[in-house]
């Protein structure tokens, strides 16, 4: 089961990890500390692997910091789904392999409610049985996900995955 | 939020250039890959770049040197031992990768030399390591800035992912009021649209084919400033008459856009952009109480000839006021060539300005003309942010060559049209 943490609107990348933590970030398990240290503090140590977040429109706004998605992905956040992403965040985000999904969920769900999420047809059931299918990705972005993201895939095959004409 | 299950309709300029280099039919909020035809980079990124091509990706040649455009123009000429070391190490890597569009210190802004030298055409993707890559939208291309690691990407395998932006549509009417240009447009749409009024999105210009390219650069240059993923001028008028522009680009009456504004011209007076923010919007009559210590006419804003006719037109026969350093930089060589041969730099030094190397100039606040604590600079350029230009505690008023001329002959903030 999937835990459902909820955010507000215009959640930037310094309610994630605020700059000033970024010197302490030296490795991946460092990064898992502190997302939204500050502003959720419950929330580092209670986020299970596969759990995902649900927020309001324009998520990860403010600066372009890499870091902000890296430690979403290193405490193995499953998926955010939100009406929108600021732009910085959306590339960042899938160059990591951190899955985004462009949905107006905040009203379906609630906070700390369990889910069950399936990562092959990228649907969301709740416990009371409604079925949520979110945006479906293009291939292209399926084949990045399984290998880790845009760059790993990159790392790995030494080219994109071919999308549309040559 | 769909666009894909829609009833078939018209494509905008953004759906067709990135349809056609996806080859297939695509709509807004699709997500492709695309080859790209142009990548730039610039002196301030380049090594950045280089390190996340090779270290991260293990890449040890780009995919195509032809493709890529390098410009030393951010801090040129070096500032510092550190940047110096950082071009050499640049110039280096553009020998050993084969790059043969390098363009040295001096070449001018690398949007403005990307533009004259035609490496960027109509109906073509390219992509800048520069937020104002949306400038190429003024020739009909899908320009649009990434950060270091997109750009590795781009360099890397040829291709960007992309998604297909909705677009918000300008039509403009009406013709310029005297003293009024370009930037009084882009800036009122600043004020009217907010700072993230086109975030994810691309502004498309319709009913400017009588305006000038120079013009053109102004507007989808500062569509960065709200938000903007690229900012596309129909190509008619000027650019069709210079460039091939290929059948399948054009203003599509049928197209969908997210939002649609009108601007009459006939009503738009000079307007300037109160710091620190570039939605801040005022009419310069004003602000007669600011008084400046500089005024800057540059970047790849507004630096160009046209620009430079405009502030002579103004200070030609005068003097400006004592205690207002003006600072005029040429956008590129060529302009700057241009504008020593029809004598508008004579009128220019004969009315005080000091003139810099073409390139960026103090823009990012790096060389070349920063300002100091509590001072006050007119600029031209397209940002105003805290710090952006030196000292956090500066203060940059953004307003057109017009108003910057008025302002450097009166020593406070005017309106030309009241000279
Ligand atoms: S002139 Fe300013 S805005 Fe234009 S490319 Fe240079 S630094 Fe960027």
């Amino acid at each position: 089961m999937a835990r459902i943490w909820l955010f507000p609107d215009d959640i930037d990348t310094d309610q994630i990890v605020p700059g000033r933590y970024a010197p302490y970030m030296t490795s991946e398990a460092e990064l898992g500390k502190y997302p939204f240290i500050e502003y959720r503090p419950e929330f580092a140590a209670k986020v299970q692997p596969g759990d995902l977040i649900v927020a309001g429109s324009n998520f990860g706004c403010g600066s372009s910091r890499e870091y902000a998605p890296r430690a979403l992905v290193a405490v193995g956040i499953a998926a955010i789904i939100a009406p929108s992403f600021s732009r910085i965040f959306y590339r960042n985000a899938l160059n990591l392999g951190l899955k985004l999904f462009e949905a107006d969920l905040v009203r379906d769900l609630s906070d700390g409610e369990h889910v069950v999420y399936d990562d092959a047809s990228f649907t969301i059931r709740t416990g009371a049985g409604i079925l949520h299918t979110l945006p479906q990705p293009p291939d292209w972005l399926r084949q990045t996900w399984v290998e880790g993201g845009i760059v790993s895939y990159y790392r790995k095959y030494q080219r994109l995955p071919v999308g549309g004409a040559e | 939020m769909s666009p894909v299950d829609q009833p078939t309709h018209g494509r905008t300029l953004a759906e067709q250039i990135l349809g056609h280099a996806a080859g297939q039919d695509v709509r807004a909020g699709d997500l492709v890959i695309v080859p790209v035809d142009r990548c730039m980079t610039h002196d301030s990124l380049t090594p950045e770049i280089i390190d996340a091509l090779h270290n991260n990706l293990g890449v040890e040649h780009v995919y195509d040197p032809e493709r890529v455009a390098v410009i030393m123009d951010h801090v040129a000429p070096a500032a510092s031992v550190a940047t110096a070391n950082a071009q050499a190490r640049t110039r280096k890597w553009v020998r050993e990768q084969g790059i043969r569009n390098f363009f040295e210190v001096g070449a001018g802004v690398c949007h403005q030399v990307l533009i004259e030298e035609r490496l960027v055409l109509p109906g073509q993707v390219a992509i800048g390591s520069d937020s104002h890559a949306t400038m190429y939208g003024a020739i009909g291309a899908f320009g649009t800035g990434m950060g270091t690691g997109d750009l590795a990407l781009a360099l890397a395998s040829g291709r960007t992912w992309l998604r297909v932006p909705e677009s918000i549509k300008v039509s403009i009417s009406g013709r310029f009021r005297p003293y009024v240009s370009p930037k009084d447009i882009s800036l009122y749409l600043c004020g009217l649209l907010g700072l993230d009024g086109a975030t994810y999105q691309a502004v498309e210009f319709h009913g400017v084919d009588w305006l000038s390219l120079e013009g053109r650069e102004v507007l989808s240059g500062m569509s960065t400033e709200i938000g903007a993923k690229a900012g596309l001028v129909v190509p008619d008028g000027v650019v069709a008459e210079t460039y091939d522009v290929p059948g399948w680009l054009y203003a599509d009456p049928q197209a969908q856009y997210r939002r649609e504004i009108v601007v009459d011209l006939n009503k738009l007076g000079s307007q300037v952009a109160i710091p620190p923010e570039v939605d801040h919007i005022a009419s310069a009559g004003d602000l007669r109480d600011v008084k400046v210590d500089q005024v800057f006419v540059g970047t790849c804003t507004n630096g160009r000839l046209e620009d430079l006719h405009a502030l002579a037109n103004i200070l030609r026969g005068h003097k400006v006021a004592p205690h207002v350093r003006l600072l005029v930089i040429p956008a590129s060589q060529r302009i700057l060539q241009q504008a020593v041969a029809d004598g508008t730099l004579s009128v220019l030094l004969a009315a005080g300005a000091t003139l810099g190397t073409p390139g960026c100039g103090p823009c990012i606040g790096r060389h070349m003309g920063v300002i100091g604590a509590g001072e006050v600079c007119l600029s031209t350029a397209n940002r105003n942010f805290r710090g952006r230009m030196g000292d956090p505690d500066a203060s940059v008023y953004l307003a057109s060559p017009e108003v910057a001329g008025a302002t450097a002959l009166r020593g406070y903030i005017s309106d030309p049209s009241e000279l």
